[in-house]
């Protein structure tokens, strides 16, 4: 007989888990990066601005007013734009997700309607909602509309139906099982379909304001690209992903309040 | 309240799963249903609470459901079919919700039936923090709440390890002993069956059909482990489903 030999561990690994700090460490790095390389003179100013100017820049923002000038606007053209699209998303997608007809016609509509570019549709829009603000709430009401309506009735297709033939079961209303089964059961899928919906909304923030905006991040970012002052393109820029990540944290908020029951 | 089913004949598509079925569920009895797998068992029990329509026959109630019965046909479910965002006491609240029941009267039946099930100390939990025998007390409860005139209850200790299926069948029979309910059960487990029954119905395999219908006249709280009495129906009911469970099994092999 040969010696014994450990046994060879193959399990582990397929689970990751939180890592605190690691998101941002990568993004310390990359700007460090960039600050080190264009220090060097090794990127040129042309291809990339110093962090530290844009930094400057930003400071500069904040201090003269201009960036709460620039900012509230946008801010309220997406949450405006955005309540809009996904309290009617969510609507249709729950009575597509119960009704036979409803689904049977509406389906294919949504399905004509999701892969246009609603960017293309913003002159349409223009004339229908006038120039000022309906437009752009409209475009990013109907941009978040439909990612909303597919996750709201995947979301409601895939709620336990034995729940359901239980709440029959005890003689519960049609609306009570609706309200008390239906909807949380699909709370999961339609707030990671809110995600998706959500940056899709700050994508066509920032399309609306570049085509026809005084004040807006959009704007000011079309106007610093077009006089080629990269700090300021990149303030804005820098802007946008911070509102990303704001979003993105409060949706991570509203999840863990409400799928507690989950963990 | 009694029920009766009068010639209970079902089929989906094709296939024929009962054939003319007539038995009567007794006030203050236990009946339990077994039969080979896919039999139809599960299906009479959704025929008999009104979740399924049959195709042929009728599903009566004989009398009026007694007084302050909040919904006569009440079910507990295999798979417990608890809502997992809500605590416990809020799986029992929901089916009181409905009929209005609300703030302290709701309190008071809940802190009773908590207490008459052994959870008062779980009101606050959610089912993924329960084992499966807690949950399923939490969906015995549930149905106690509403006072039920007859309970179904579809296969409840089989999603469970033999020892909590064996301290929930005491639960059962002492729940039963203090205030007698009438219940349909159906089983795979015939020793389930002789333990909870008062009647025990055995269906051929598909389609289903009563071969036999055997009463136990044992009191439920003197039946026991390794009584005689007992064994010797269990051998009984086994030896009139062994051929039916064989050819069932080799059924299911050529479909």
């Amino acid at each position: 007989m040969s010696d014994p030999q450990e046994v060879r561990f193959r399990g582990g690994g397929f689970a990751p888990t939180a890592r605190r700090g690691v998101g941002l460490v990568v993004f310390v790095l990359l700007i460090a990066l960039a600050e080190w390389g264009t220090q060097s003179g090794w990127i040129t100013p042309l291809t990339l601005p110093k962090p530290s100017d844009v930094l400057a820049t930003f400071g500069e923002l904040w201090q003269s007013g201009l960036l709460a000038k620039h900012l509230v606007p946008s801010l309220t053209r997406l949450v405006v734009g955005a309540a809009l699209g996904v309290s009617i998303g969510m609507s249709v997608g729950v009575l597509i997700g119960l009704f036979s007809y409803v689904r049977a016609g509406l389906v294919p509509l949504v399905a004509a309607l999701f892969p246009i570019p609603k960017i293309a549709l913003l002159p349409l829009f223009v004339i229908w909602f006038g120039i000022d603000e309906g437009s752009k709430y409209a475009l990013i009401a109907f941009g978040t509309f439909t990612p909303t309506v597919v996750a709201t009735y995947g979301a409601v297709d895939n709620v336990d139906r034995s729940l359901i033939r239980m709440g029959q079961s005890f003689g519960l209303s049609w609306w009570s099982i609706v309200r008390k089964i239906v909807l949380p059961g699909a709370m999961p899928g339609i707030l990671s379909g809110l995600r998706i919906s959500l940056a899709i909304a700050i994508i066509l923030l920032v399309a609306a304001e570049m085509l026809g905006a005084e004040y807006g991040i959009g704007a000011y970012i079309l106007q610093a690209g077009s006089l080629y002052d990269l700090e300021r393109l990149f303030a804005g820029v820098v802007t946008l992903s911070l509102l990303g990540v704001v979003v993105s944290t409060l949706i991570g908020l509203i999840e863990k309040r409400m799928l507690r029951w989950r963990a | 309240m009694d029920i009766r089913l009068e010639g209970i004949s079902h089929s989906y598509g094709d296939t024929e799963v009962l054939r003319d079925i007539s038995l009567e569920v007794t006030s203050g009895q236990i009946i339990c249903l077994v039969g080979p797998s896919g039999c139809g068992k599960s299906t009479l029990l959704r025929l008999l609470g009104g979740l399924e329509r049959p195709a042929a026959g009728r599903v009566l109630q004989l009398g009026r459901p007694p007084e302050g019965c909040l919904n006569p046909l009440t079910y507990v479910f295999q798979d417990f079919a608890l809502l997992p965002w809500r605590t416990v006491r809020g799986n029992i609240s929901l089916v009181l919700e409905d009929h209005g029941i609300r703030g302290a009267d709701a309190e008071a039946i809940i802190a009773d039936v908590l207490a008459r099930t052994r959870l008062s100390d779980f009101a606050q939990a959610l089912p993924r923090q329960l084992s499966g025998g807690m949950k399923q007390r939490v969906a015995i409860a549930r149905a106690l709440v509403v006072n039920p005139a007859v309970m179904l209850l579809d296969e409840p200790l089989s999603a469970l390890d033999a020892q909590t299926r064996e301290l929930l069948m005491d639960d059962l029979v002492s729940l039963w002993t203090r205030a007698p309910f009438t219940a349909v059960y159906v089983t795979h487990n015939l020793a389930e069956a002789v333990r909870l029954g008062h009647k025990i119905a055995v269906l051929s395999r598909r389609p289903g059909q009563i071969r036999e219908v055997v009463e136990i006249s044992k009191p439920l709280k003197t039946r026991g482990h390794g009584d005689p009495e007992l064994d010797a129906v269990q051998k009984h009911l086994w030896e009139l489903m062994r051929e039916e469970a064989k050819a069932a099994d080799e059924e299911l092999l050529d479909v």
